[in-house]
């Protein structure tokens, strides 16, 4: 039999259904991929009973001539950011390790029912707050790619969402649950030569993930297609009651409708994403991505995103604010970690059970996020913040009156070395310069993967849509692909 | 605008994270980074705009009013919701003890 493990969601789930292999054996080959891949340390639970019960079941009603779900047989990683029932889910944190949910977050429960199954619970940035996977409690994630220069150094595999593009890249799964909130789905999928889509927000129900920035959390899926991850975005959204942000929308059939002929569309180019010093590779990717879309029958046309440089800012005053309030929880009552000292009290129990609970990234931003909310700042940081996320989200819709989808680079950069950037938190924000605006108008937007650099690491490109129109995106998405004929892979090391 | 190292500590009582003196000589440093890059928005003319208050226009949903409209969100979940807690006693959460 073929490898397995080289199929993507679409291809195992036909191949399921037509009988060519069945739902046990596709587990059985990622699971022993899994197991072998300790090195990447891409998991933090891996869950090989619960891929082979979903497989089965899948199996059993094959056999039994009943309709399959839209997953059924493909075995996924699943962001320990997701409330899984019985399964330690820990957001990578110190606070919540052995932490065990009585209940089932909306999104996994949702790919369940639509026949997939869990191979492991993946590592990802401490409460998604990162954008290398060096923060999570659990240690660092190594990316599967590595420059051709000699220099054999781990290079990171982005974040927050370090796991799941790892294990994407590293074919121990075929897709991964993902979270976004500033850019965690996008950039890791572009450091690891992968696809991703965050939705609108709203798409995805929040309720069982772990809460990062409220108004900016979004799931989306990372696969190694376009056409996988509209695939399983279908199975992840819909209306939740659970969640008050829910959008009470009807989900298209974004795989059914994919169409890569784009004549009679425009494809916006943001001049402000042109800045000084971003690396001429991660330019040329941009020129290509371009051409591309020419190519599939788009007209080009120039747009304005006046307030991009504000975004960076503005998030890191939202983000760390709703932050700050969210992980007020984490109290050493209810569940996670205590830390009671001798003979303290409870405001010393608090203190101390979060002085031990939480990494030091997690720290400063609920600490920054305590201070932008204080008594006499709040209007000169947080309400400032918010009133420039609402002209950044006016430049989108003026721009969006011009273009029909917005071509851009996912990252600054291709994926750096371990440890490169952990002693400057600025310079780490900065990896997130091209990702953070969308996340800021809650607009859906995408990475493909465009090309490998000169040190043979792969660089990503960004499709940013209107609110809602998740089709256009990936049509665009799908253009680019079908042209960038991406179809590398890092060679195996782990 | 910059911090000092005591209302970098008075922060830390707020967000109530214990930090000691090795913690404060690293935090502040980043705090006042971090802070010089965000000042920057003071520059941004939003006297005529109003604050972002839903990413997605939706109107606020209320649910109807009804015990255990939804088995899982509703009641009689005790030992569930107990379940990982550090110490649960006699159907409690168990803290230390707060009045003297």
């Amino acid at each position: 039999m073929s490898d397995l493990t080289l199929l993507g969601v679409k291809a195992i789930r036909d191949g399921v259904a037509a009988g060519d292999f069945t739902a046990r054996e596709v587990a059985e080959a990622f699971n022993a991929n899994v197991a072998a891949a300790s090195e990447l340390n891409a998991f933090i639970v891996t869950t090989p009973e619960h891929a082979l019960a979903a497989a089965d079941a899948v199996d059993a009603k094959r056999a039994a001539g009943e309709e399959l779900g839209v997953m059924a047989g493909v075995p996924i990683g699943m962001k320990d950011l997701f409330a899984t029932r019985g399964v330690q889910t820990t957001a990578a944190s110190a606070i919540l390790e052995g932490f065990k949910p009585e209940y089932e977050s909306t999104v996994s429960q949702k790919l369940w029912d639509a026949g997939a199954g869990m191979l492991g619970k993946l590592n990802l940035d401490q409460f998604a707050m990162g954008s290398s996977n060096e923060t999570s409690h659990f240690g660092n994630v190594a990316n599967p790619w590595k420059a051709n220069d000699g220099s054999n150094n781990v290079l990171a595999p982005g974040g927050s969402s370090g796991g799941s593009s790892a294990a994407v890249a590293a074919r121990l799964a075929p897709a991964a649950t993902g979270t976004d909130t500033g850019g965690s789905i996008r950039q890791p999928a572009a450091f690891t030569g992968i696809s991703g889509i965050k939705p609108t927000y709203g798409r995805c129900s929040r309720w069982g993930i772990v809460a990062f920035a409220s108004s900016l959390d979004q799931a989306g899926p990372m696969a190694r297609s376009v056409e996988d991850c509209a695939v399983m975005l279908g199975a992840m959204a819909g209306f939740d009651p659970k969640d008050s942000t829910s959008l009470d929308a009807p989900v298209p059939d974004w795989a059914g409708a994919l169409n890569a002929d784009l004549r009679g569309k425009k494809v916006g180019i943001p001049k402000e994403y042109r800045m000084d010093g971003t690396d001429a590779e991660i330019l040329a990717s941009w020129d290509d991505g371009i051409a591309w879309l020419k190519d599939a029958g788009a007209e080009v046309v120039d747009v304005s995103l006046p307030h991009t440089k504000y975004a960076l800012p503005a998030y890191y005053i939202v983000a760390p604010a709703e932050a700050s309030s969210n992980l007020a929880r984490y109290d050493g009552v209810r569940y996670g970690l205590r830390d009671l000292p001798e003979g303290a009290g409870l405001q010393d129990m608090y203190a101390a059970t979060r002085a031990a609970g939480f990494g030091p990234e997690v720290k400063r931003r609920i600490m920054l996020g305590t201070y932008v909310l204080s008594a006499g700042f709040y209007d000169a940081y947080y309400t400032q913040a918010m009133k420039v996320r609402t002209l950044i989200q006016r430049d989108f819709n003026d721009a969006f009156g011009e273009c029909d989808v917005i071509l851009a680079p996912t990252t600054p950069t291709a994926a750096f070395p371990l440890g490169d950037k952990l002693d400057d938190p600025l310079a780490m924000y900065l990896n997130d310069v091209f990702s953070v605006p969308a996340s800021l108008a809650g607009l859906p937007a995408m990475s493909v993967p465009s090309r490998l650099n000169a040190k043979g690491l792969p660089l990503g490109l960004q499709l940013v849509g209107k609110a809602m129109d998740e089709q256009m995106v990936l049509n665009a998405g799908l253009a680019i692909e079908q042209r960038a004929g991406f179809d590398a892979a890092p060679g195996k090391w782990w | 605008m910059s911090v000092t190292r005591e209302q970098v500590a008075k922060i830390a009582s707020l967000a109530r994270i214990k930090v000691d003196e090795g913690d404060l000589d690293h935090f502040v440093p980043e705090f006042n980074a971090i802070l010089g890059f965000v000042e920057q928005l003071s520059e941004v003319d939003t006297s005529s705009v109003e604050p972002m208050t839903a990413v997605i226009e939706q109107k606020l949903r209320l649910r109807d009013d009804v015990i255990d409209a939804d088995p899982l969100t509703g009641g009689g979940k005790q030992a569930e919701v107990l379940a990982n807690a550090p110490v649960a006693e006699h159907g409690f959460f168990g803290v230390p003890k707060v009045i003297e």
